[in-house]
């Protein structure tokens, strides 16, 4: 299953990234089918992409509020947010571990073999302070003298926009070169930082600090495909802690926010059958090996 | 006593949650497209935005 997994990485990265022109046009690609949202974080600014990132897309609508009420045009950002939404209550966070590129390029950077570390629980709360803070309330809130507002996660934090589009437009318009700042210098950092963190720990930004991460994990209890949990045959063994690369603790907490239904616990850890994929309810494979509660060790 | 594929069908109830969440953002999402947004959007997501790449 990790097999098929991670080929779905590969070909959603793809379809979401599928203009290959950008290296004889040098600029990104501009077609309608710009209008589609990607499910994972994929900067449209990305030379190769055919899809809008939710994240941008919000932030620039919300900082454009006041511009478009004043002449007359109601854009809330509600078909982002509708698309999202509709996208989180079908997966949740297993977008994020099927269909994120810059999901999968922390999980590639952890393969390298090295001493591993864990991340604090704490940290994950940082993703629903960069969600609040710096998607929604900076764009809204601090405009300019035009009375228009910045996209403050983009502009100011996000790796996967420096690495999908900041340095390809760099190597693609030389000019550029030229406006190269502090601005650039400190995302750079920040791309460096995570890269560098995803070595020693599994999917550091995502865990810490990916705003499209937290919106899907608003979805944990709700969302239609989910792992479920057979306390009956749960033996609280513990096997599904240690292989989860999200340091989730499954028989604890089954809808945990942190959870991208990679399905490791269930593939990888649970003996006893206790762990199911789901579709609102009707499990999808039912685990029947003759296991029952008497007969587990 | 063996729980077999069939009871376990049985015994677990369908969640509505997804039913109610899932048609709400479709109807948020139509209300956004009504008002005309996804153009809008087009149009941003076509120019290159410079400083969300830490350019401009």
């Amino acid at each position: 299953m990790e097999f098929v997994r991670k080929w779905v990485q590969v070909i959603i990265g793809v379809l979401t990234n599928s203009s290959w022109a950008f290296p004889f046009t040098k600029t990104i690609y501009q077609g309608p089918l710009k209008v589609i949202c990607a499910p994972g974080l994929n900067c449209y600014s990305c030379p190769a992409s055919t899809t809008y990132c939710p994240l941008g897309s919000i932030q620039q609508l919300l900082g454009g509020l006041r511009f478009a009420l004043e002449n007359g045009q109601h854009y809330f950002g509600l078909s982002v947010v509708g698309s999202m939404g509709v996208l989180g209550g079908l997966f949740g966070r297993l977008i994020c571990g099927w269909a994120c590129p810059f999901g999968f390029i922390q999980e590639l950077l952890h393969k390298i073999p090295t001493r591993k570390f864990g991340i604090p629980r704490l940290l994950s709360y940082g993703k629903y302070m960069f969600l609040i803070l710096f998607v929604v309330v900076l764009p809204l809130v601090l405009v300019d003298e035009f009375g228009t507002g910045h996209p403050w996660f983009c502009k100011f934090v996000c790796p996967a926009g420096t690495l999908e589009a900041g340095l390809p437009m760099l190597f693609l318009q030389p000019n550029l070169r030229n406006t190269i700042g502090l601005l650039f210098l400190n995302k750079f950092v920040i791309l460096i930082l995570f890269l560098g963190w995803a070595i020693f720990s599994s999917r550091p930004f995502c865990r810490t600090a990916c705003p499209l991460g937290a919106f899907y994990a608003l979805f944990s209890k709700v969302r239609l495909i989910k792992l479920h949990l057979d306390e009956a045959r749960c033996t609280n063994c513990k096997a599904c802690h240690h292989v989860c690369p999200m340091g989730v603790k499954f028989n604890e907490s089954p809808d945990d926010p942190e959870c991208i239904t990679c399905l490791a616990c269930m593939n990888k850890a649970c003996k006893f059958d206790a762990i199911s994929l789901e579709i609102g309810g009707i499990p999808l494979a039912v685990p029947d090996r003759g296991l029952t509660p008497a007969s587990k060790p | 006593m063996n729980q077999t594929s069939h009871d376990l069908r049985k015994k677990r109830p369908i969640r509505k949650a997804p039913f109610v969440v899932i048609p709400a953002f479709l109807l948020l999402w139509l209300i956004g497209v009504a008002t005309g947004e996804p153009a809008r959007g087009l149009e941003q997501a076509m120019q290159v935005c410079l400083s969300c790449i830490g350019i401009g």
